[in-house]
């Protein structure tokens, strides 16, 4: 027994020292063997050609904060096009005055959803905050009461209309499709045939027929004089489009839940609608937090598609900026600055669901 | 006879039924599962059922609670016939606790909350009172250090104990154990068989289907043996093992009790 003890106590031996830190990491990651000796070396070239131009083209040689006459001599980036034009990018046809309103709207927004973040706030409080902000902001976009000068809703536009119809989007889409996944999966006959009907048919039309759709043919259904807002049409169309594809991702999560599941709920006695909300749906849809997140990101850019109904929707306005015979020829940097406020919404989405699937893993 | 022999003298039977099952049959599609099943369960009575794999004895005691539906006879639960009425099946169901073999534990709830579900959402108890019931019961199974722990920390025999934990809370009339040891590691059978003594120590009124021969000797009242979805031969324990009637049963046993 004694010898068996001694040979566990064997003095720990250190690796060799060029296996392991920075070096031993590039050695094991980048140059073992000649093929990933050479990957390395092809990538850094192109990384030295296109990586380092770039750089000095958007920091070194560029100009930030003059007319377009004196860009188009500079050898760089004009991101004086950002600088001279941010408010009527972000904010579109808004009156000028009163973009104040759209601003704090989104302020309200913003520190709402930072504060949805935590779940330890998903209690009531946060729930009437909601409707309380849904209410102001609104108001603030609007006007009309409390002697705020109303804005119709044509003159709308940039960001603010961008989040509109993406936070409205998103937050109505899910629910329904959850909605629309269990309509599939039931065992009533025509409920199941009238889901399964509307998810193909939805997921069988581009989203910019569905847009066409709800500009032109839908109105000519309306009865004379009886107007819908353009917004509202432009709203709903991404939202049943985006509830169709959220429901065939349920979906995949409900079949993933094993019958035992199913029956230990039922063996308690809780009925289908109790067993669905705290048994089977908590389960399903944490599973499916990743294809989600992906179907709300790309849900999220596909709002940039109302420009083809003339919404004046973010890419719409940097697009207007741009005909603007002063700012003409500029598009790379108005377009890599819309890339990145798109790039800064599409990256926190993804952030936040890795954090959410962290903190609802504890379980496992 | 060893000393858990006694559990089965000491108690005297009631008369009173609480289940009865009166020619029942079932199919799963052209297949015949259960072809007529008579079977009347009394209060406090303790059945193990047995039988080779495939001989329909889960689908027997899944039939008592509805999650599977037969096809043709009768099964009355305490005074309440099974039929399609959802609202029947369900007051069945909180009066019918069940254990399964894959313990399903609900795995995105702790322990404690996994007791409490039942009782707070169905049986409309208090938070803090269902609480109490479920310390109680953990304590029970001797597992209540782990409430506050999640399902996939505990090792099976550990959820077992838990998932018979969790039916108690739901203080039902009678307890269905599906082959409650068959998925365990040899060293946690009897931490849970042991639970299940205990059970039987206080009247609980119990259908195992178990092949946990011991067990069914010295706690059952009648050992029920079943083939081809009939009930062969019911017995009393001794009866059962030392007198079998029938060549199925002679085999079975046989096989088992090597």
């Amino acid at each position: 027994m004694a010898d068996i003890a001694h040979t566990f106590q064997k003095e720990e031996i250190r690796p060799p020292v060029v296996s392991v830190g920075v070096i031993g990491w590039i050695r094991a990651n980048l140059f073992n063997g000649w093929f990933n000796s050479a990957l390395t070396l092809v990538t850094l070239f192109f990384l030295w050609k296109t990586a380092l131009p770039f750089f000095r083209w958007a920091f070194i040689d560029s100009v930030w904060n003059t007319t377009g006459q004196v860009c188009r001599d500079a050898g760089g980036a004009c991101w004086s096009i950002i600088s001279s034009n941010f408010r009527f990018i972000l904010f579109g046809f808004y009156p000028y005055d009163l973009q104040w309103r759209p601003l704090l709207a989104m302020i309200i927004l913003f520190v709402l959803l930072f504060l949805s973040q935590n779940r330890k706030y998903w209690k009531k409080p946060l729930a009437y905050a909601w409707i309380a902000g849904l209410f102001i902001m609104g108001l603030l976009l609007r006007g009309g009461l409390f002697g705020l000068a109303p804005v119709e809703s044509t003159q709308w536009g940039g960001l603010p209309l961008t989040l509109l119809l993406s936070v409205f989007g998103l937050t109505a889409a899910y629910p329904l499709g959850v909605v629309l996944a269990l309509g599939r999966q039931s065992k009533m006959r025509g409920i199941k045939t009238l889901c399964i009907v509307y998810i193909e048919l939805i997921r069988g039309v581009p989203l910019i027929s569905l847009l066409f759709m709800s500009s032109i043919i839908f109105p000519l259904f309306l009865p004379e004089g009886l107007t819908i807002n353009k917004i509202l049409r432009a709203q709903v169309a991404i939202i049943l489009f985006t509830a169709a594809y959220i429901s065939e991702v349920v979906r995949g999560g409900l079949q993933g839940m094993s019958r035992g599941q199913y029956e230990a709920a039922e063996s308690m006695g809780l009925n289908y609608y109790l067993t669905m909300r705290l048994i089977i749906l908590p389960q399903a849809l944490k599973i499916v937090i990743p294809p989600t997140v992906s179907i709300l990101i790309s849900a999220f850019k596909d709002t940039s598609l109302v420009v083809i109904i003339a919404l004046y929707d973010l890419l719409k306005t940097t697009q207007t900026v741009l005909s603007n015979p002063e700012w003409m020829g500029f598009s790379k940097e108005a377009y890599v600055f819309v890339a990145i406020l798109y790039f800064l919404g599409c990256f926190s989405m993804s952030n936040y669901s890795r954090k959410l699937e962290k903190e609802l893993s504890r379980g496992d | 006879m060893d000393t858990e022999s006694s559990i089965t003298t000491e108690q005297t039977l009631s008369d009173e039924a609480i289940i009865e099952i009166i020619d029942m049959h079932k199919w799963f599609g052209d297949f015949h599962v259960l072809q007529g099943i008579n079977l009347t369960v009394h209060k406090q009575e303790r059945i193990v059922i047995c039988g080779p794999s495939g001989s329909g004895k889960s689908t027997l005691i899944r039939c008592i609670n509805r999650l599977e539906e037969h096809q043709r006879g009768r099964i009355v639960v305490d005074g309440i016939e099974l039929t399609n009425n959802i609202k029947n099946i369900e007051k069945v169901r909180t009066e019918v606790g069940m254990v399964f073999q894959h313990f399903n534990l609900f795995p995105h709830l702790s322990i404690i909350e996994n007791l409490t579900l039942g009782p707070i959402w169905v049986r409309k108890v208090p938070k803090k009172e269902a609480e109490e019931t479920a310390m109680y019961y953990l304590e029970k199974v001797q597992i209540a250090e782990q409430a506050k722990k999640y399902p996939g920390q505990l090792s099976g025999g550990q959820q077992q104990r838990v998932a018979i934990a969790r039916s108690l809370c739901m203080n039902p009339k009678v307890m269905l154990f599906d082959e409650p040891t068959s998925a365990l590691d040899p060293e946690m059978i009897k931490e849970v068989l042991d639970v299940m003594i205990e059970l039987a120590r206080e009247g609980m009124t119990m259908i195992v289907v178990s092949h946990e021969m011991g067990f069914a000797k010295s706690v059952a009242h009648r050992v029920l043996f079943m083939d081809f979805g009939q009930i062969v031969e019911g017995n009393t324990p001794h009866e059962f093992f030392e007198n079998p009637q029938h060549d199925r049963t002679k085999l079975f046993l046989s096989q088992i009790l090597h």
